[in-house]
């Protein structure tokens, strides 16, 4: 090895991954920017930035997925090259992504075995052992999960578990954690950092990627921050706190909590009474659900996904028909109602999943802006879509709202995350309201967007709008709600004053236990 | 006739009628556990009986012709994988474009009037062919029809017992996590869609060069649909698969000796239909619940 190819910042080996110099462009986009990263033996190293800060692009450069355009990534203090995955999972570092790389119909061992399989003579699987390998991983890192269970049959939690079985299975001591809390609830993600401190305790090392504060906070060992393709800064969790962190990521001041007045609810907009309802697998979600928003109040609906929000939501903005119960609002029955009868009585949906429900993707930013209404004057004269009425409004909503995108005539697709949700709160809330129905409204967003959001709905709120906001971020929801409603298996099981409510007492109604 | 004669005779035409829809079914599976949708087993098959019977009018040499008919199954197969894989045509369009053309090709390079040296005789299997009945059916059989029974079984164990198998199922129900792990998802693809296509090739010499012994324009008559519909059927395992074409064969059997017996008063044409309704009633009523490899039709698009 010549004197040039040897890390000059790793000290004996307690380096066990360091990058240098990263440089990754894609066109039009510098997607890291002469990054640095070092990775210590045994520690848990938050790495924090916002959507698109490049994080993920240097994390698939190290994983082989991405080639660097320039820069040099150390494992265990040598340099090397990867070309592909298999690379970097042949050094020892194994990755779990964002959207799991699950076999959803295959069983927990073959996903495991996978690509590296235990075969006997002439390739036959032995499947014994396979089982048997992934028990073992799965006793000696405290990762509990039946080697036979099929994987779609299992919660996102345990999913994630196998994730990273597979990569303990490949020898990694390396581990990469690609926002691995982000499908997690409040409870599953306490465990998963338990799991963490244990594996870093037996000599793994772990790199965790994320935007959560609080998370960086409580488990880290150390943070590095990246902003717009560099890396900014490295701090320790003891020197530093939830706004400390939140600016550096930002590059300015953000506030974590907006601030709102007391709220000043007026009379009763919406209305639900015993609501039941039917998922797609005629399964009962809804078990009578009943509450009410008033004029002026956000109700905060909170509990871990999949606990009949999502169809609660569909009911509400009339996509979905309710098997009993009614809702009234505004003093009128919708229960067997279309979307766009509700939309026209005056309610707003910001939908839960963006781009399927939000937006048509292929459509550009001034067309999406106008869904909801493009059938009516201004935007339709004589059956003819009026261009020039259509931008003007488009373009004053984007100011507005900051959607940053190249022009309104942009697909919406190619906008990030943050900048589709704005466009979706742009069109919702860019006319007079009487009811917001706000699932999930920051889900995956940056702080910068979060805290834009947050903004325009309690302005919402003070203009007298009824708000219902359904999360699963406990955070989001003691931020925002005035009045909280945990819903636990088809039902609401409790309701509490926003200021009354603390998050252990609301982290227990989340898993159903009622005092 | 005597009665267990029929059964006989209406059993050893269901195995045969159902040889090339078998072998056509697990053509479409070798193609579609990794993602591809193979749409163009008929034109597999025609093309692949052509050059079959083509190769034997010339040289006289059956084991060649065989191979050569399986080559060019496999070949048009590579074509579709080019197409589909290579180009991210979509597969269906690629699969008619194939059809299509071996329509045209060997409708075009058809000469009537050839003649053949002969074709794959049958081969009784000792003692076991004495067996009342299950003899006469099972172990007096031409080749083809023993090798696509016991491909099934090896297909099956292939598919759900090996590491290949595993990787083949892995890349069309989520190729990104294959890809992730290291498994190659294109060559993964291209190789196993031509397997399927020697499969369709193997299907098609056993029409020109075992059943048929001659060679007519479009005589694959729909089989390379009937089999994609018997792969749905069976829920894209092979054993499903053979299940599935044995009940098209059994419904040709009945169909043929319906009309070979004479003292039926339907016409022909309805009772010609039997296998082709089946078809249609068996795709409306299950085809809904079963369900695809997750990554079907789509072209690979790495992240």
């Amino acid at each position: 090895m010549s004197p040039s190819n040897i890390s000059p910042t790793s000290q004996a080996s307690k380096l066990v991954l360091e990058t240098q110099g990263i440089t990754k462009r894609f066109p039009g986009v510098l997607a890291n920017d002469r990054v640095d990263l070092t990775l210590r033996r045994g520690e848990i190293l938050a790495l924090l930035g916002e959507n698109g800060a490049g994080k993920s692009t240097l994390m698939n450069v190290v994983y082989g997925l991405y080639q660097a355009d320039s820069g040099e990534v150390f494992v265990k203090g040598s340099p090397v090259r990867l070309q592909n995955p298999r690379d970097a999972i042949s050094l020892g570092v194994g990755m779990v992504h964002q959207h799991f790389q699950l076999v959803p119909v295959m069983t927990v061992a073959e996903n495991v075995i996978l690509g590296a399989e235990v075969t006997r003579t002439g390739g036959l699987i032995n499947h014994r052992a396979a089982a048997k390998q992934v028990a073992d991983l799965s006793r000696r890192y405290g990762l509990e999960v039946d080697p036979t269970a099929t994987v779609e049959d299992l919660p996102v939690g345990i999913q994630q578990r196998v994730e990273i079985i597979k990569a303990l299975y490949r020898h990694a001591d390396v581990l990469i954690l690609d926002e691995p809390t982000a499908v997690l609830t409040p409870h599953e993600s306490q465990e998963l950092f338990q799991i963490m401190r244990g594996l870093t305790s037996q000599g793994v090392s772990i790199i965790f990627i994320t935007h959560k504060l609080k998370e960086v906070l409580a488990v880290a060992d150390r943070i590095m921050v990246m902003r717009a393709g560099r890396m900014v800064g490295e701090t320790m969790p003891d020197e530093s706190t939830e706004k400390s962190l939140a600016s550096m990521m930002v590059g300015r001041d953000v506030l974590l909590q907006v601030e709102k007045m007391p709220a000043n609810p007026e009379k009763t907009v919406l209305s639900v009474d015993g609501l039941v309802c039917l998922d797609d697998r005629k399964h009962r979600v809804l078990n009578g659900v009943s509450f009410e928003v008033r004029s002026g109040e956000i109700l905060g609906i909170a509990g871990v996904q999949g606990n009949g929000q999502t169809e609660l939501v569909e009911v509400l903005t009339g996509l979905r028909f309710a098997a009993g119960g009614t809702f009234q609002f505004d003093g009128k029955s919708f229960r067997k109602s279309n979307p766009r009868r509700i939309n026209e009585a005056g309610a707003g949906h910001i939908p839960e999943n963006r781009q399927r429900y939000g937006m048509v993707l292929s459509y550009t930013v001034a067309e999406n802006m106008i869904l909801n209404r493009y059938y009516d004057a201004p935007f339709t004269r004589t059956m003819m879509l009026d261009q020039t009425a259509i931008e003007t409004y488009a373009s004053a909503l984007v100011e507005e709202f900051d959607v940053r995108t190249p022009s309104i005539h942009t697909p919406s697709g190619s906008l990030s995350g943050g900048n589709q949700q704005k466009l979706v709160v742009a069109r919702e809330v860019g006319r007079k309201l009487r009811l917001l129905v706000a699932a999930q409204p920051t889900r995956g967003l940056d702080v910068g967007s979060i805290e834009f959001i947050h903004r325009r709905i309690v302005d919402e709120r003070d203009a007298g709008v009824a708000v219902l906001l359904v999360s699963s971020e406990l955070d989001e929801i003691l931020f925002l709600a005035d009045r909280i409603a945990v819903m636990y298996k088809g039902k609401i099981i409790a309701t509490v004053a926003a200021d009354q409510a603390t998050r252990d007492e609301l982290g227990l109604l989340m898993a159903g236990i009622t005092t | 006739m005597d009665s267990s004669l029929v059964l006989i005779a209406v059993l050893r035409s269901t195995l045969r009628q159902s040889t090339p829809i078998t072998l056509g079914a697990l053509s479409g599976l070798f193609c579609e556990r990794v993602g591809v949708i193979n749409i163009a087993i008929e034109g597999m098959m025609l093309t692949a009986a052509y050059m079959g019977y083509m190769t034997n009018v010339l040289t006289g040499n059956l084991i060649l012709s065989v191979i050569v008919a399986v080559l060019s199954g496999g070949l048009m197969a590579l074509l579709h994988a080019w197409l589909s894989i290579h180009f991210k045509v979509v597969q269906i369009i690629s699969g008619t474009v194939i059809n299509i053309l071996a329509v045209g090709l060997t409708g075009y390079f058809y000469q009537p009037g050839a003649v053949t040296k002969g074709k794959l005789q049958s081969v009784t299997v000792p003692v076991l062919s004495d067996i009342p009945i299950i003899g006469d059916v099972f172990f007096n059989n031409g080749p083809l029809t023993y090798l696509a029974v016991a491909l099934v079984f090896v297909v099956n164990v292939v598919l759900f017992r090996t590491r290949w198998g595993l990787r083949m199922r892995a890349v069309g129900e989520h190729p990104s996590a294959a890809d992730t792990l290291g498994i190659n998802v294109i060559s993964t693809r291209y190789i196993n869609v031509v397997i399927g296509g020697m499969l369709a090739g193997l299907a098609g010499a056993y029409l020109t060069l075992e059943a048929v012994g001659s060679f007519e324009r479009l005589m694959t008559n729909g089989r390379g649909f009937i089999s994609l519909a018997a792969m749905i059927f069976g829920k894209w395992t092979p054993l499903g698969g053979w299940a599935a074409a044995l009940l098209f064969g059994a419904a040709n059997a009945v169909q043929t000796q319906i009309q070979f017996s004479g003292n039926v008063t339907i016409p022909h044409q309805f009772i010609g239909m039997l296998p082709y309704v089946l078809t249609v009633i068996v795709l409306a009523g299950f085809v809904g619940r079963a369900r695809p490899p997750a990554a079907i039709g789509r072209p690979y698009e790495p992240e």
